[in-house]
């Protein structure tokens, strides 16, 4: 169980104020959808919370059962992270792209029921470069439920996904949250998802 | 072990078809294939020239696939998420430095005894010769893993890298082609005791600094 919460937030980048003022407090179990023009910071703002940017002002917390953690990379270990580009190898297999990641996070969760779940089961052992886009982004939210963090920071979740491929990411997402997890995803268009909506007006 | 887990994977992306291994390799021989035919037929100065150009050509050949050693992950998003996994950066570096390491300065290594038969090297001198090689290459891989690091989100980061990592390498250079000429002539030199050491140096402090790299890179 955690909770996440952000303090007056602020980003400049490349000398241009994206926004400021920016506060958000999610608990456990919630979905947050962040909504804006293009620019208006969406993804500085999920890259913010975690810990790649440095915030100009304000701070980030993670809050869990145990501890309460600000420090940048610290809060690493609690996010699943899901962004545009899905870091698929070319030359590995979609099993062996998974298998790695599973290593790396070391978790020890089945990756072919993974794979079965995402609707990749049968193109395991086909070479990333042969996957469309659409199936790449499957892939990565494969990797983010076998992760197992409480924490999905999503950018544009729907992007590339066909009709199953949306449904099936909005019942993760759903899944997720209802295991006590938090969700944020910047987006576009509704999910369909109940929870918070914070708007960044753009500068 | 995460480290691991990382450590197979760019093994495997190196060795893989259209990986960095064979390219290097390649590279390497044809480089010193093609300087007995520059110079010419003197055998007393090819056996002369043949640590320095063998070294040369070792370092240019682990500099080829150098500029993709951070840059392929950051591109694709796989760094985002290697930065998010248990592993702390330094020793994301460091298992990327390994892997460098096995999928070209030790192939490189091996390659060299057959290559400087083409220089017509004494007998004395391979030892020196591979031995310098196996000490000094671990050397590029570290401190050319600063370079990537530093100018993974550069485009054409690639021609950028050389100039900054070249200058460094150079005390490797001077010290491991000057064992093998030490052998030549028959002197005891210190230089294979003194690249080791620089060689350790680079292998310790590089991680460090790569990974401050990936920070900055990360928030940019």
């Amino acid at each position: 169980m955690v909770s996440l919460s952000a303090q007056n937030l602020a980003c400049i980048r490349g000398g241009r104020l994206v926004f400021r003022h920016v506060s958000l407090r999610a608990d456990t179990g919630e979905f947050v959808s962040i909504e804006g023009p293009n620019g208006a910071g969406k993804t500085s703002l999920l890259r913010m919370i975690a810990g790649f940017l440095k915030p100009q002002a304000g701070d980030v917390r993670i809050q869990s059962e145990d501890e309460t953690i600000s420090d940048a990379e610290e809060r690493g270990k609690y996010i699943g992270w899901f962004a545009h580009q899905d870091a698929v190898k070319p030359q590995l297999s979609v099993l062996e792209n998974l298998q790695f990641f599973a290593e790396l996070y070391g978790v020890r969760g089945d990756v072919s029921a993974a794979l079965e779940t995402v609707g990749l089961a049968r193109a395991a052992s086909l070479p990333g470069q042969y996957l469309s886009a659409g199936q790449k982004k499957r892939l990565a939210l494969a990797r983010l439920v076998l992760a197992g963090r409480p924490l999905w920071l999503l950018d544009e979740p729907f992007a590339a996904l066909d009709v199953a491929g949306r449904a099936l990411a909005v019942s993760l997402i759903a899944e997720h949250c209802a295991a006590g997890g938090i969700a944020l995803a910047a987006t576009h268009e509704p999910l369909g998802l109940d929870g918070q909506r914070l708007s960044l007006a753009g500068a | 072990m995460s480290a691991t887990a990382l450590l197979v994977r760019d093994i495997r992306l190196a060795a893989r078809a259209g990986g960095s291994m064979v390219l290097a390799l390649a590279f390497f021989a044809a480089v010193a294939t093609l300087v007995p035919f520059g110079v010419g037929a003197d055998l007393a100065l090819l056996a002369r020239i043949a640590g320095g150009v063998l070294w040369v050509g070792a370092v240019l050949a682990s500099l080829i696939s150098l500029d993709r050693l951070f840059q392929a992950d950051f591109e694709d998003g796989s760094l985002d998420l290697i930065a998010l996994s248990p592993l702390s950066l330094e020793t994301t570096a460091a298992a990327k430095i390994a892997a460098h390491w096995l999928t070209t300065g030790l192939p490189l290594t091996a390659l060299s005894p057959l290559l400087a038969l083409l220089f017509n090297l004494p007998p004395p001198a391979y030892q020196p010769l591979v031995v310098s090689l196996l000490l000094g290459t671990p050397c590029i891989s570290a401190l050319g893993s600063v370079g990537a690091a530093l100018t993974m989100s550069v485009r054409r980061g690639g021609l950028i890298l050389p100039l900054l990592v070249l200058p460094l390498l150079a005390p490797a250079v001077i010290f491991g082609a000057g064992a093998v000429l030490a052998a030549l002539d028959g002197i005891a030199s210190g230089a294979l005791w003194l690249l080791a050491a620089f060689s350790l140096g680079a292998v310790l402090l590089s991680p460090f600094a790569a990974a401050a790299a990936v920070r900055l890179n990360l928030a940019g």
